[in-house]
């Protein structure tokens, strides 16, 4: 039966977490963008107390290797709904919390039970731990099939040589914690997409170094490292899948991720708009303006009209993300509904936070509010995950019934 | 717990509103728009579905299935997307039968909904909307004096559906203690129905001016209903406005689809160049955006919460998303699209119209 209205624990943890974005992170905010790279230890300890055993994709980690119960859950539309609230807070801080984030969700897709347990348990104990996933190289983005970081067997082990760059959380996964990256390479460069891999290489594993570490438009409190693999030697078993090319399984079960990721991306995206959103209406309702929703429209403000306009594109988008994360939990196959809401959510949070700074005028365009940093800290929305235009070339792909070979 | 899955007995209403829409209304809408008629054999299916007789209670006659804003919403969709004008044909006597449900006196439902049960098309409708710019569906023009036990009406409507073969017209106007509703029947003395109206989409829609001048109605033609249950109508016909915005929309976009995959341009089909695929993806999700707004501020409907808010949000949205949906599936058929041959002219003057008919009060 249709319905909308969320569970009453979902809207438990809902409203907890709501209270940690508004008194930890908005108060912290500006200073972690200003001091960009740094850490604000205080509330990344507090986040690993309170949240370890969250996992990226939603619901709890495994937490003795085995797989979750089957059957409706609630945990990708309770992730979704909690990533929200967070980047309502602050989406750098968001970004840097420690889990096992985008490496974790790739491990819980595609690893074996055995490999789950030994590189998801470590988010339930101990110190604070990142995970990453490095699939971009400087010369492979949005067609990840281009990759060139070359695994070749050595006995024992899998030797990885190569760049990656734009790694979300890198540096804390790949050196400043006891973490892991998952990295995507090759097999065999003349097989293309069928020869690519994923695999877990340990934080400080040698031959894996952190070059550099981004400056960047928004979302300055989380790093984006430049991994180098030089001859990194890992364990053979620290492949997700199969090593068997010709099962061709391991591209799609790594893109399969994204099905699971897109969505809580698209809702961080969301989080930000109604940052934004929230802002304004606040601002315009503590001066006395009321915006009337349904007055006649000869007598609606262009201002009035703005903020309907960007009410009902904020909705739309958590709309889709919601239905998205509804049949990841119902084990229905959201390939297309995941592109869906992140394109869009991209889009519109794009599109909110600039008017948003239109409003304020030049209050927005000023550092001494949050308004330019929710308009910097959007953009990334409409990249990463798969740009606005990857995820229309699925949509396309899907609607249309074509293969990547036949819409390129 | 949130679910997007509609219960399998929505499902078939669907399915059972879409096999009508496929198989009778679209083979016939191109005709409907060039005759500005809808045929009285499709009329005559269409009723039999039930669509006025369903919300109407056993003891007037009815089906007595209730009243469900998320029934009426896969309802109307599924009918758009066979054709707009039929659709909104279809459903005209509701806009006096639902208001009669809602606001009703026990006399008034017995006297009026029986009428409505039959086995033939029974035509009613409303008038909200008047010819002013500056119309405010709140605060009607039209008057309403109170002389006697009788109130007088005065004034000029437009956009009333069907008005020149409806047993009752449902007139919204001003009384002195705030808004209110006359069930004004047919043939009144001082009710002038004007030329039919000539409109840009919905052609098929037979709409009619109609001039008021002293009406003389009795107080017991007043529905009982207050400001609340005005607001309600007016929430439950923004969510039909835009369940009909996501047919129309959808229609649009399953043209352009199939279009896009047939015609080829440089040795391959359109539909293969990212510039057409972009732009069919685009409309793809913006359908289902819409849907879902559509969807959200009815079930608040059903639930009994405030939906105001919502049900603007989803008519506002739809309202500019049809129209970008419909121009998108226009370009994407480009000279083609221009010619009549093909319907997405027709759906683009269709989805014109949903910014126009916040007066129309359809539910």
């Amino acid at each position: 039966m249709i319905d909308f209205e969320l569970s009453d624990s979902t809207k438990g943890v809902q409203q907890m977490v709501r209270a940690a974005a508004e008194q930890m992170m908005r108060p912290i905010s500006r200073e972690y963008d200003e001091r960009e790279h740094e850490k604000p230890w205080d509330f990344l300890n507090t986040m690993w107390g309170a949240s370890r055993g969250v996992s990226m994709s939603g619901g709890d980690a495994p937490k003795d290797g085995q797989p979750k119960p089957k059957g409706p859950s609630e945990g990708t539309l309770r992730a979704v709904v909690t990533t929200e609230e967070l980047c309502w807070g602050d989406v750098g801080l968001y970004l840097s919390i420690p889990n096992s984030g985008l490496g974790g969700a790739a491990v819980a897709a595609a690893g074996t039970p055995e490999q789950k347990k030994r590189f998801l348990s470590r988010f339930t104990e101990g110190e604070p731990k990142w995970g990453a996933m490095a699939i971009t190289e400087p010369g492979a983005g949005s067609d990840s099939a281009a990759i060139q970081t070359t695994a070749v067997r050595d006995g024992d082990h899998w030797v990885l040589n190569g760049t990656k760059i734009f790694c979300t959380s890198g540096l804390m996964a790949a050196e400043k914690s006891k973490g892991f990256v998952v990295v995507w390479a090759t097999l065999d460069r003349s097989a293309g997409r069928a020869g690519i891999r994923a695999f877990v290489v340990e934080a400080g594993t040698p031959g894996m170094y952190v070059t550099k570490v981004e400056h960047k438009l928004g979302i300055r409190a989380s790093d984006t490292a430049t991994i180098v693999l030089e001859d990194c030697r890992i364990p053979l078993d620290n492949l997700l899948g199969s090593a068997e090319i010709k099962q061709g399984k391991g591209f799609k079960g790594a893109m399969a991720t994204f099905d699971a990721t897109r969505p809580i991306v698209a809702a961080s995206a969301v989080g930000v708009a109604r940052a934004a959103l929230d802002f304004v209406k606040d601002t315009l309702a503590k001066n006395g303006v009321e915006i009337r929703y349904g007055a006649p429209i000869h007598t609606l403000t262009a201002l009035e009209r703005d903020v309907i306009e960007m009410e009902a594109q904020v909705q739309a988008a958590r709309l889709l993300v919601w239905r998205a994360a509804w049949m990841m939990d119902n084990g229905l196959h959201n390939n297309l509904e995941a592109s869906m809401c992140k394109s869009k959510a991209g889009i519109v949070v794009t599109l909110v936070t600039q008017k948003a700074v239109e409003i304020m005028g030049p209050l927005g365009y000023s550092r001494e509010l949050l308004v330019e940093k929710w308009m910097r800290d959007a953009k990334i929305s409409d990249i990463y995950e798969g740009t606005q235009q990857i995820n229309q070339l699925i949509i396309a792909r899907r609607i249309l019934g074509y293969s990547s070979e036949e819409l390129r | 717990m949130v679910n997007f899955k509609p219960t399998e007995d929505q499902e078939l209403l669907r399915d059972t509103m879409q096999s009508f829409a496929r198989e009778v209304v679209r083979p016939s809408a191109r005709e409907a728009d060039e005759k500005d008629a809808v045929s009285s054999e499709v009329v005559q299916k269409g009723w039999a579905l039930g669509l006025v007789q369903n919300s109407i209670p056993e003891e007037h006659g009815g089906f007595g299935s209730g009243r469900s804003a998320i029934r009426s919403a896969l309802k109307l969709e599924e009918l758009a997307y066979g054709d707009l004008a039929t659709a909104m044909h279809l459903v005209t006597p509701r806009l006096l039968t639902v208001p009669l449900l809602i606001a009703g006196t026990p006399e008034q439902q017995a006297k009026w909904l029986p009428r409505f049960c039959g086995d033939a098309f029974t035509p009613a409708t409303a008038a909200l909307a008047e010819p002013a710019w500056n119309f405010d569906p709140r605060q009607p023009a039209t008057k309403a004096e109170k002389s006697g036990g009788d109130y007088v009406l005065s004034g000029k409507k437009c956009l009333v559906p069907l008005a020149d073969r409806a047993e009752a017209v449902l007139v919204y106007a001003q009384a002195s203690d705030g808004l209110a509703a006359f069930v004004v029947e047919r043939g009144a003395s001082g009710l002038t129905i004007g030329p039919r109206e000539k409109n840009m989409g919905v052609k098929a829609l037979d709409t009619f001016p109609l001039v008021l001048e002293n009406v003389r109605v009795p107080s017991g033609a007043r529905l009982a209903g207050d400001d609340k249950a005005v607001q309600g109508l007016v929430d439950a016909s923004r969510v039909a406005s835009a369940a009909l915005a996501v047919g129309v929309s959808r229609a649009a976009f399953d043209y352009a689809r199939d279009y896009a995959k047939e015609r080829k341009a440089f040795g391959v089909a359109i539909a293969r160049k990212q510039v057409i695929a972009f732009m069919l993806a685009d409309m793809a999700t913006e359908v289902d955006a819409m849907r879902l707004l559509a969807w959200e501020a009815a079930w608040r409907i059903d639930q009994g919460l405030p939906a105001t808010r919502e049900s603007l949000l989803a008519r506002h949205y739809a309202a500019q998303a049809s129209l970008k949906i419909a121009d998108n599936a226009l370009q994407v058929l480009g000279g083609h699209g221009y010619i009549r041959d093909h319907l997405v002219e027709l759906f683009l003057r269709n989805a014109r119209g949903f910014a126009a008919f916040d007066g129309l009060a359809i539910v």
